[in-house]
């Protein structure tokens, strides 16, 4: 499964065990609208950390916290 | 020390001269300052709390704000309840600080619990003539967040909850304080304190606003000095909004703020001044680190020019000062821990660690993990996983996060002779963790070992940090 793929099954698992409503998953989508809130998200960098292997979150300090699913995607890609 | 002139006597002397322009800003309205000095939020109760000890309860920050300003110095003691204080606790905070007059904003029936004295705090001052005189040194009784079950209560003082303040800073232009704490907790009744004597404007949060639409209000507001947790600034650098704001001073504290989200808001506010402060509940403000490096210089330990004594003992944080708390309320005699030591000399259950002549905050002494502010005890959540069945025994501990500092992540042993797959457990055992305990206690991930090692002392071997 490709980065981008992981990521989308894996915010869909996060959103459904939280009992949130995710929003339709494009790249334009701001994170902050996409019904997942901050411990959402916690749990989901924590998942693709032990699925991908990586979290370039706490791997480096000079990651920019993304805006939207794109931006998301990509720090992942080019973390790979 | 107190460093306030002698007409002072309470907080509302603060605004008698303030300017038109000052203002408390709520999501559903504004309310000027000045108007405050020679009006009343409590519909001509006033009179009737004085002496009292009033549970301030009200549904709304910006209530109880005004309830705040206009009962310092005329109330014995005033009972700061956060917003998440459980129903079922308030009787024995009633019992434990001796409440004997209720301040609500009319969005509960205060009948019930037993105490006759109910006053509605109203957005909306009215003129009030006589005004009983400020004649007590209000004790101000805050919660603390960091226990199961019932909240512990500590009293402060006006003169140690604002030691930290400066009076008659210099600033470049006006103020305009934000803070995205609610004003009953400890970090923001800091910011509460500083916009009434430091002077200025505050803009109050909203528990029910969305992260766009507060920004969004902040800029409006032209908020010009802001703070939060680290986790509430990491959702505001997840905005689109985070530039509706332009603050000249951003503040972190309430957590460990790492190097990321400090250089995450030096990128995204260029122009500001970004510090983050130490402070608890029980120790009161300790120091403030503005180079811009997570932790603090080696060289903080021992006196601050600020008065603040710092030592590392048993690798925790102690800190004297006189913005500590004095005691705790209630629980009976004997029951609760001396607040200080000996010496005067707070722990405040942080551990540190000395790196590159810098100390560094590893985590919780007693094991809570902050989960994004929130507390969690591993022995609570611990106690719903070993009601399954099957399962032997389990350790629940932290996992390091960047989003929220902090996740609960579980260890448990299974018996041998469960007939259920270690999948169907696993389900299981996160049902009966998320119809038992709030949402941040519930683990993010469950690991089947083993076995867990049993220290010497017959518990289980907890590696805090």
């Amino acid at each position: 499964m490709t980065t981008k793929l992981t990521i989308l099954a894996e915010m869909r698992k996060v959103a459904e065990e939280q009992a949130k409503t995710l929003a339709p998953l494009s790249d334009d989508l701001v994170l902050l609208d996409s019904g997942l809130d901050s411990l959402c998200f916690a749990v989901l960098v924590a998942r693709l950390e032990d699925k991908l292997g990586r979290d370039p979150f706490t791997a480096s300090d000079d990651v920019a916290f993304p805006v939207t699913l794109g931006d998301f995607v990509s720090v992942y890609e080019r973390a790979a | 020390m107190l460093d306030r002139t002698a007409d002072v006597a309470s907080l509302r002397d603060w605004l008698i001269a303030a300017d038109r322009d000052r203002h408390l800003h709520g999501i559903a309205g504004s309310v000027p300052l000045a108007e405050l000095a020679h009006g009343t939020s409590l519909g001509g109760r006033l009179p009737e709390l004085a002496g009292r000890s009033v549970l301030v309860a009200t549904g709304d920050q910006l209530t109880a704000a005004l309830a705040l300003i206009e009962l310092d110095g005329v109330a014995r003691r005033l009972i700061l309840c956060p917003p998440d204080l459980a129903a079922e606790h308030r009787p024995v905070v009633i019992a434990d600080a001796e409440v004997d007059a209720i301040v609500t904003s009319g969005q509960m029936d205060a009948g019930e619990l037993g105490v006759r004295l109910h006053a509605v705090c109203h957005p909306a001052i009215a003129p009030m003539g006589e005004r009983p005189a400020a004649r007590h040194a209000t004790e101000w009784v805050m919660f603390t967040s960091g226990t199961t079950g019932m909240p512990k209560m500590v009293v402060h003082t006006v003169a140690g909850l604002t030691g930290a303040i400066k009076r008659n800073a210099a600033h470049e232009g006006p103020v305009v304080w934000a803070t995205f704490y609610d004003i009953r907790r400890y970090g923001g009744l800091q910011i509460f304190f500083r916009a009434v004597i430091d002077g200025g404007s505050l803009v109050l949060s909203d528990a029910r606003e969305a992260v766009a639409d507060h920004l969004a209000r902040l800029g409006r507001h032209g908020a010009t000095h802001v703070s939060g947790t680290p986790s509430h600034w990491r959702r505001v650098t997840m905005s689109p909004s985070a530039r509706a704001m332009a603050p000249r001073y951003v503040r972190l504290s309430g957590e460990i703020a790492d190097q990321a989200i400090l250089d995450n808001l030096a990128a995204l506010y260029p122009d500001a001044r970004i510090g983050h402060a130490y402070a608890s509940t029980e120790a009161g403000v300790g120091f403030e680190v503005t180079d811009g490096l997570a932790g603090f210089p080696a060289g903080m330990i021992g006196r601050l020019p600020s008065g603040v004594d710092m030592k590392v003992e048993q690798g925790t944080l102690r800190i004297r000062s006189n913005r500590t708390a004095l005691r705790y309320v209630g629980g009976g005699k004997g029951t609760k821990p001396a607040l200080a030591d000996a010496d005067g000399f707070v722990d405040t259950g942080d551990i540190v660690e000395l790196r590159d002549g810098r100390w560094h905050f590893m985590g919780r002494s007693n094991g809570v993990i902050n989960v994004g502010g929130l507390k969690v005890h591993p022995e609570e959540v611990e106690a719903v996983i070993n009601r399954h069945p099957q399962v032997r025994m389990s350790l629940v501990r932290a996992r390091r996060s960047p989003i929220t500092g902090a996740l609960v992540v579980a260890d448990v042993v299974l018996r041998e002779d469960g007939a259920a797959g270690a999948g169907e457990v696993e389900a299981e055992i996160l049902r009966l963790c998320r119809e038992g305990l709030t949402r941040h206690k519930v683990p993010s991930a469950i690991r089947f070992v083993p076995a867990l090692a049993v220290a010497t002392s017959g518990k289980l071997a907890r590696t805090h940090a």
